[in-house]
C-alpha cells in the first residue's frame, strides 16, 4: 500500500496546494527514504493571505478527509507524530471538531504564532519549536532536517484532502479556487486544475459585465492580469479577485499591499526588510519614483532570503506594467 | 584534507572539499567576497545578502556563505549583476546606519565604509530611517540603535542572552533586556562580533589625554599579558608578534612616566591563588575553587549563580593586585603623593572597565586602578598621536614591576592561569623540581578542557572553560558531583583573553591561536617560568606586612542586582 500511494500521487500529478506547487510525491518519497528514528508530518493550515480561504472551507466541510490524508502520510513515511498548524482563529473554530476525529491518534493541534510568514514552511517549523518566526536556510530542506531536526513532511490542508481522494481513486484533477472582489457569488469552488480564469468566472456565474482586471494565484502576492489575459490558468493558492477597472484606485490598492508586506515581513534579510519599508515610503511620497521602485523590486527578487521577499514585487510590477502606465 | 572536487570561480579552476561553502573556498584561494553578517565563530545566517554570487544554472543570486560547492560548479563573484545587487543592498543597509563617520570610534576600521568605497555606494541614497532609535548604555557597553543593521550577530553571541530582539519586519530591534533576571556581564563579545560597529565600549581616551597633559600627575601604565601579542594587528605586524618593548616605548612617548607589566601582577595572583588552593585542598572547603581573573565570569557568578560565590578564589585579578602594589608599595618607595598618581591598565577586556569601580577593591579608600583602556582604544590613542609601533625604538618596561616570569605571560591564553597555578602548586606540595613545565592538556582552543594531575599520590582534577557558552554543562556536572573538579579556570571569552572583548578586529580561531602561541613562545624563552620564583614577588612577600599583603591581594564578592540601563542622547 505504501509504495502504491506514492506511485498514485505521482500518477495523479498532485502538486502542493499551499502555493509553491511542488510535486507532492517527491516530498513524500524523500521523507519515507530517510532512516531517522523520528519523523514528523505537518498539516499546514496557516492560510494567512487575504483573499484565500479554501483551507478553512475544507476544514469546515471535510475535516475527516484531511485527517485521513495525514494518517496515510504518517503510515507511508513512518512518522509517529503529526501536527496540524492552525491559524489562531481556525484553531478556535475547528479544534473541537478536529479533536473528536483525531481521538487518541498522535496528531497535535498547534495554534499559529506568526502572521502571514508563519505559513512559510521553515518559519512554521521555528514557530512550533518556539523560536522566532523567521524562515530557515535551505538546504537542509524540511524533508531532511525539519521539526526538531528530524525529517518532516509538510503539506497544505487541501493537499491532504486530495491525498485521501487519490487513495480512494476519487480524484479527478480538480482544485479549490477562492473567488472574491467585485463579484456576485464570492466563495470557494471546486473546478478542474487546468481551466482558464475566464471559464472559472463563467462557470461560477461571476463574469463581470463591466470593465475589470484581476489578481490571481494569491490574494495579495498574486499577479495582476487584464481582460486580455483571461485564458491564463490559476496557480499558487488558487485565489481569484475581481476589481472594477474604473472604480478601483490603483494607488490605494498598492498602498494596501505595501502595508500588508510591511506588517508581515519577518525582518531577517536586508532586501526584504528594507525593501518593504522603502516601497511603502515611495508609494506614500508626493511623486512616485518608479525607477527606484524597479531597482528595489529587482534586488528583492534576486537576493531575498525566502520566497516571501521574492514574491513581494509580483503584484506591484504587474500592476504598474499593465495598468498604471496605460492610465 | 583531501581535495576532491573542482569548481570554477571567476573563470579559474580550484580544488575544494565537498563540505566547504563557496565563501570558504574563495577565502582559501585569496578571492575576496565581501560579507557583513558572516562570522567564522557563528552560525551561518545569510541575512545581509552582501556575499551573493552568481552560480551558472541558478536563476537567482545565491549567498556564498551558505551554499556548498558542487563538482563542476561555475561561480561568478564579481559580475556586473552581482555588483549591482551588492551595491543596492549596501545602499539599503546604509539607510539604517547613522552616518556620523567623523565622530565614530570605528572610523579607521569601518567595514561598511570600505565596502561603500569599493562598490561605488551612494551612502545617502535613502533617508536614514533609524535616526530616532535609542542609544543604550549598560555598564561600559554602549549599544547604538541608530547604527544597528539587524544582522543579529550580537544576539547570537551573547552568552547570557542579555540582548533580545523585538518586533519584526522593518521595526525589528535589538535591545538590552529589561528583565529583572537578565544582566549584562560586560564581556564585550557583542562588540567583537558586531558587523558594523554599532556597539562599543565606553571610551576613556579624552580623560587620559587630559591627565597626560598635566605636569603634576605621575602617569603609570600597565598592560595585560595578552596585549603584547595582539596590538601589532593595529600596525600591520603579523599575528602573534611579541611587542612588549614597542608598547612600552609607545606609552612612554605619549607621556606615561612609568610602564609596568601586568604579567608581574599575574605572578602575584598565581602565588596567592596557589596558596589558597593548597589550603582548600587541605580542608576540602568550597571545592572546586574557581579562578576570578576574568571579571565577566565573576559578574556571571555574582548575578546568575550567587550560590557559587564561595567557590571563587578570594585573590584579586592581576592588574588590580599590580595597581595595589604600585600605589601602596612602589609609590611609597618613590615618595609619590597618592593624590597625583594615575594608574591606567591596558586590557584586552571591556569588563575590566567595570571591575576597577568595585568598592570592595579600594585600599584605604583608594582604588588600585583609575582607568582601563582596551587594546583597541590604545591603538586609537597611538594612531591619533602619530605613534607607529613599526617605527619606534623598543624600550624595556620599568623596574621593579616590569619583568614577569613565563607563567605570568601565559595568563593571556585560555588555560594559562591554570597552568601557572599548577606549576606553583606542584612545586610547593612536592618540593620537587618540575621535570615537565608545560601542561599541554590545559592549552588550546577547545571550549572545555579537563586534566588530572597526580600530586603526592593525590589526583587533582582540573577543568578549563573558555567562552561562557560552555559553562552550562560544567556547572551541571559540578552540581551533580561536587567532587568532579578541584580547580576550575573560566574565561568568558573564546580562547581566553587573547580573544577578549577589547581586542583588535577582526578575530577568528586562527587569529586567536596565533596570538596565544605568541605568548607560549615568550614563556618558553624565559629563564624564570615559575611565578613564585619572580624576585619581585619574593621580595614583596618577604618585606611587606601580612596586613598589606592581604589588602593588596584579597577581595570578596556579593550577589548582584540588575543595574539600570541608561539611555544616552549621544555618544
Amino acid at each position: 500500500m505504501e509504495i502504491d500511494i506514492i506511485q498514485k500521487l505521482k500518477e495523479a500529478n498532485l502538486t502542493g496546494r499551499g502555493g509553491a506547487a511542488f510535486p507532492t510525491w517527491l516530498k513524500w518519497e524523500a521523507v519515507r527514504n530517510t532512516q531517522d528514528e523520528k519523523k514528523y508530518v505537518i498539516c499546514n493550515a496557516s492560510e494567512g493571505e487575504p483573499g484565500v480561504y479554501k483551507d478553512s472551507f475544507i476544514l469546515d466541510k471535510w475535516p475527516k478527509e484531511v485527517i485521513d490524508g495525514i494518517e496515510i502520510a504518517m503510515k507511508t513515511t513512518g512518522a509517529k507524530e503529526a501536527y496540524i498548524y492552525l491559524r489562531h482563529d481556525y484553531y478556535n473554530k475547528f479544534k473541537n471538531k478536529l479533536k473528536k476525529i483525531i481521538g487518541k491518534n498522535p496528531i497535535h493541534l498547534f495554534k499559529k504564532t506568526g502572521g502571514y510568514i508563519g505559513g512559510e514552511e521553515t518559519t512554521l517549523l521555528n514557530s512550533i519549536e518556539g523560536k522566532r518566526n523567521e524562515p530557515r536556510l535551505r538546504p537542509p530542506y524540511p524533508t531532511e532536517k525539519g521539526l526538531f531536526g528530524f525529517p518532516t513532511l509538510i503539506n497544505n490542508v487541501e493537499t491532504f484532502y486530495w491525498v485521501t481522494k487519490i487513495a480512494k481513486n476519487e480524484y479527478e484533477n480538480t482544485r479549490f479556487y477562492s473567488l472574491s472582489g467585485k463579484i456576485k457569488h464570492p466563495g470557494v469552488y471546486e473546478l478542474p486544475v487546468d481551466i482558464s480564469v475566464k471559464e472559472i468566472l463563467k462557470k461560477t456565474n461571476n463574469f463581470p459585465n463591466f470593465p475589470f482586471f484581476l489578481q490571481i494565484n494569491g490574494g495579495v502576492s498574486g499577479e495582476i492580469i487584464t481582460h486580455q489575459e483571461l485564458n491564463r490558468k490559476v496557480a499558487g493558492t488558487g485565489a481569484v479577485i475581481v476589481f472594477d477597472l474604473k472604480k478601483t484606485n490603483l494607488l490605494s490598492l498598492m498602498k494596501k499591499w505595501a502595508n500588508f508586506f510591511y506588517r508581515e515581513s519577518c525582518g531577517q534579510c536586508v532586501p526584504c526588510r528594507e525593501g518593504v519599508y522603502r516601497i511603502r515610503e515611495i508609494l506614500n511620497s508626493k511623486k512616485i519614483n518608479f525607477v527606484l521602485l524597479k531597482a528595489i523590486f529587482l534586488t528583492m527578487k534576486e537576493t531575498s532570503f525566502c520566497p516571501f521577499g521574492k514574491i513581494v514585487p509580483i503584484p506591484f510590477e504587474s500592476l504598474i506594467n499593465k495598468l498604471w502606465i496605460k492610465k | 584534507m583531501d581535495k576532491k572536487i573542482k569548481v570554477i570561480i571567476d573563470g579559474k579552476e580550484f580544488f575544494a572539499n565537498e563540505n566547504q561553502t563557496i565563501l570558504e573556498v574563495a577565502r582559501e584561494n585569496g578571492i575576496r567576497i565581501p560579507f557583513l553578517c558572516f562570522h567564522p565563530d557563528l552560525e551561518i545566517k545569510a541575512n545581509c545578502r552582501i556575499c551573493v554570487v552568481e552560480i551558472k544554472g541558478e536563476k537567482e543570486l545565491q549567498t556564498s556563505c551558505s551554499i556548498k560547492v558542487k563538482n563542476g560548479m561555475e561561480i561568478l563573484t564579481n559580475s556586473p549583476r552581482v555588483r549591482r545587487a551588492r551595491k543596492f543592498n549596501l545602499e539599503l543597509l546604509f539607510s539604517q546606519h547613522k552616518k556620523e563617520c567623523s565622530k565614530c570610534f570605528w572610523y579607521l576600521n569601518c567595514r561598511l565604509l570600505n565596502l561603500a568605497k569599493t562598490h561605488n555606494v551612494k551612502i545617502t541614497r535613502f533617508v536614514d530611517r533609524k535616526r530616532n532609535r535609542k542609544i543604550y548604555k549598560f555598564g561600559p557597553i554602549i549599544f547604538d540603535g541608530k547604527k544597528c543593521i539587524d544582522c543579529q550577530n550580537c544576539f547570537e553571541v551573547c552568552p547570557v542572552k542579555y540582548l533580545e530582539i523585538k518586533n519584526k519586519g522593518p521595526e525589528i530591534e535589538v535591545f538590552p533586556s529589561p528583565k529583572k533576571n537578565k544582566e549584562c556581564i560586560y564581556c564585550g563579545q557583542c562588540i567583537v562580533h558586531c558587523s558594523v560597529g554599532a556597539i562599543q565600549e565606553e571610551n576613556d581616551l579624552k580623560r587620559i589625554e587630559n591627565f597626560l597633559q598635566r605636569k603634576n600627575k605621575v602617569m603609570v601604565a600597565q598592560f595585560a599579558p595578552s596585549i603584547r601579542t595582539t596590538i601589532g594587528e593595529g600596525f600591520d605586524f603579523s599575528y602573534g608578534k611579541d611587542l612588549t618593548e614597542k608598547i612600552t616605548a609607545g606609552l612612554k612617548k605619549i607621556g606615561f612616566n612609568f610602564v609596568f607589566d601586568t604579567a608581574v601582577g599575574a605572578d602575584f595572583t598565581t602565588v596567592a591563588e596557589a596558596e589558597e588552593l593548597i589550603e582548600r585542598l587541605k580542608t576540602g572547603k568550597h571545592l572546586p575553587m574557581f579562578t576570578s581573573c576574568c571579571p565577566a565570569w565573576v559578574n556571571f557568578v555574582e548575578f546568575y549563580q550567587p550560590k557559587l560565590i564561595p567557590h571563587l578564589t578570594t585573590v584579586r585579578s592581576p592588574h588590580i593586585i599590580l595597581g595595589g602594589v604600585i600605589k601602596n608599595y612602589f609609590a611609597k618607595k618613590e615618595k609619590i603623593n597618592l593624590k597625583n598618581i594615575i594608574v591606567v591598565s591596558i586590557m584586552p577586556c571591556t569588563a575590566k572597565k567595570y571591575e576597577i569601580k568595585r568598592k570592595e577593591l579600594k585600599i584605604k579608600g583608594i582604588s588600585p586602578v583609575d582607568y582601563v583602556l582596551t587594546t583597541r582604544e590604545l591603538i586609537q590613542l597611538f594612531k591619533k598621536h602619530k605613534i607607529d609601533l613599526k617605527n619606534i625604538n623598543p624600550e624595556k618596561p620599568d623596574l621593579p614591576l616590569g619583568f614577569p616570569t613565563g607563567a605570568g605571560v601565559i595568563y593571556g591564553s585560555s588555560g594559562g592561569v591554570m597552568e601557572s597555578a599548577l606549576r606553583t602548586v606542584y612545586q610547593k606540595l612536592t618540593q620537587q623540581p618540575l621535570t615537565k613545565i608545560n601542561f599541554e592538556k590545559v592549552r588550546g582552543m577547545d571550549g572545555v578542557k579537563t586534566a588530572t594531575i597526580n600530586i603526592n599520590g593525590k589526583e587533582i582534577k582540573v577543568g578549563v572553560v573558555n567562552d561562557l557558552k560552555n559553562i552550562k554543562t560544567i556547572l551541571e556536572e559540578i552540581k551533580n558531583n561536587p567532587e568532579s573538579f578541584h580547580y576550575l579556570e573560566v574565561m568568558a571569552c573564546r580562547g581566553g583573553c587573547v580573544g577578549g572583548g577589547g581586542q583588535p578586529l577582526p578575530v577568528d580561531d586562527k587569529i586567536r591561536k596565533a596570538r596565544s602561541s605568541g605568548l607560549y613562545q615568550i614563556d618558553e624563552q624565559r629563564e624564570i617560568r615559575l611565578a613564585h620564583e619572580n624576585p619581585v614577588v619574593k621580595d614583596f612577600y618577604q618585606f611587606a606586612s601580612k596586613e598589606i599583603i592581604r589588602s593588596i591581594t584579597q577581595t570578596k564578592y556579593s550577589s548582584k542586582k540588575k543595574t539600570r540601563i541608561k539611555i544616552l542622547r549621544k555618544i
